[in-house]
């Protein structure tokens, strides 16, 4: 394994979009921070800018006015990126599919490397789904 | 064949030199001992928090990581200004390093005004800071340097004036071997009633040119992201992080050159000189975890308010020789 995969690995700091979530899913996310769970022992850092990000957190059903800024935000991190949709409205619209204001799920905007589903999903099922990425990116999956 | 030898030792002199800005008090030993008092900073601020904590390679992960991330220079910004700004914190941090590191090892090795030389260095990794944000056209970015201006328009009068505390004490002396010597015959300057006081306002003053909690106004987290910062991305991003872990590194050993006496190389001795460092950067990291962000207008008032009258006590205390 090459260094510089590692050092990714170890240290992924996440930006946190929200387009339209009921807020359950932003919750769960800042469970994750918590003692309890402490995601900075694996180098996973909440940032406030996306010039910063390793992921991008995309939580929510995407509504009209969320699209073309997820899409500015994906044009305006630098590469390489992970893209992670967080729960079942993020992933598949869940129970919004017949709202008035939905377009599409997140990986018909930008490609999405991982998906979390759940209403909202668990802590464990949080630091599951960052395992699973970060195997992937090791190419152990 | 005298001005052969005589050009090598000039060139063996320049080699020197170079091996000690960029290897041993200079770049690299800065760099790594800056990086695990940042790891000492986060894995007491998670225990506080009854948290694990990072391992202690975490900052260097972080540091590679951003090495290798892609560089983005936002559009319609001063793309030269935008990409040197962090070279000029990091140089600074690092000649700031390698004066104060050469003074303690060898106190001859001083010269007239590098006290002056000192503050003056160590107020540019702030304004490379200031340049970096205005050049990077961001609203949110100009508010945070405009921030940081006032900042070091606050903090800058008392750090001086406590500063001048240790050079009326050792006899006007603008050198640091000079204190340094009179710290080696006298007791520290930290034992002298001025001595204490200009000390907690040195100490207050540090917190604020690190832009620690309670004076991490620049960079508020929740109101304006990440502050000047925020367009920097992948490698200048590292620099600046980068400058910022060194400046915890050389910030406390500044303080402890002019008041605790520096850290002396003679067996035993130098336990009690990590000792020291070590001890300053718990004070720091307790009081931000400890204290909540304040307004700039109140950090403004507080800085030259009641510790400019602390730091002016100080002075007249060290003037009539308490």
């Amino acid at each position: 394994m090459n260094i510089k995969l590692k050092a990714l690995t170890k240290s992924i700091w996440v930006f946190h979009f929200a387009s339209g979530p009921c807020n359950n899913c932003d919750i769960e996310i800042l469970d994750v921070l918590t003692p309890r769970f402490d995601a900075e022992r694996f180098g996973i850092l909440l940032v406030g800018s996306i010039r910063h990000a390793d992921a991008l957190l995309v939580t929510g059903m995407i509504t009209r006015k969320g699209a073309p800024r997820l899409k500015e935000l994906y044009e305006s991190a630098p590469k390489p990126l992970v893209v992670i949709a967080f729960g079942s409205c993020a992933s598949s619209q869940g129970i919004f599919k017949d709202s008035y204001n939905r377009v599409v799920p997140v990986d018909e905007i930008i490609p999405v490397n991982a998906y979390i589903p759940g209403c909202p999903p668990r802590p464990e099922a949080i630091i599951d789904g960052v395992v699973k990425i970060v195997k992937r990116l090791r190419g152990e999956i | 064949m005298v001005e052969a030898i005589g050009n090598t030792t000039k060139i063996e002199n320049k080699m020197i030199n170079l091996v000690y800005y960029i290897i041993f008090p200079g770049f690299l030993f800065t760099a790594v001992v800056g990086l695990l008092s940042y790891w000492v900073d986060r894995k007491v601020t998670a225990r506080v928090q009854w948290r694990v904590g990072p391992p202690w390679w975490q900052n260097f992960a972080d540091f590679v990581k951003l090495l290798y991330k892609e560089t983005i220079i936002p559009k319609g910004s001063s793309k030269i200004t935008f990409l040197l700004a962090p070279i000029f914190g990091l140089s600074a941090v690092t000649i700031v390093s390698t004066l104060l590191w050469r003074t303690m090892i060898d106190n001859n090795s001083t010269f007239i005004g590098d006290w002056i030389v000192v503050i003056y260095l160590l107020t540019i990794p702030s304004m490379s800071v200031i340049i970096g944000g205005f050049a990077s056209k961001n609203p949110l970015a100009s508010l945070g340097a405009s921030r940081e201006m006032k900042l070091i328009l606050a903090y800058e009068l008392p750090f001086i004036l406590a500063c001048l505390v240790p050079v009326i004490q050792s006899g006007g002396a603008l050198k640091l071997g000079e204190i340094l010597k009179y710290q080696m015959n006298n007791g520290i300057i930290f034992g002298s009633l001025s001595g204490i006081i200009a000390f907690i306002v040195g100490i207050l003053c540090m917190q604020a040119k690190l832009t620690l909690v309670p004076f991490d106004i620049p960079e508020a987290e929740q109101e304006i992201m990440a502050g000047p910062y925020i367009e920097y991305s992948g490698p200048p991003l590292g620099i600046f992080k980068l400058t910022r872990q060194m400046m915890l590194f050389v910030l406390p050993i500044f303080l402890t050159v002019i008041f605790l006496g520096g850290i002396t190389f003679s067996g035993w001795h130098i336990l009690w000189g990590i000792l020291k460092y070590v001890a300053l950067l718990v004070i720091i990291i307790l009081i931000k975890n400890t204290n909540v962000r304040i307004r700039i207008d109140q950090a403004i008032r507080f800085f030259w308010g009641p510790v400019t009258c602390l730091a002016i006590i100080g002075i007249i205390l060290a003037l009539v020789g308490l």
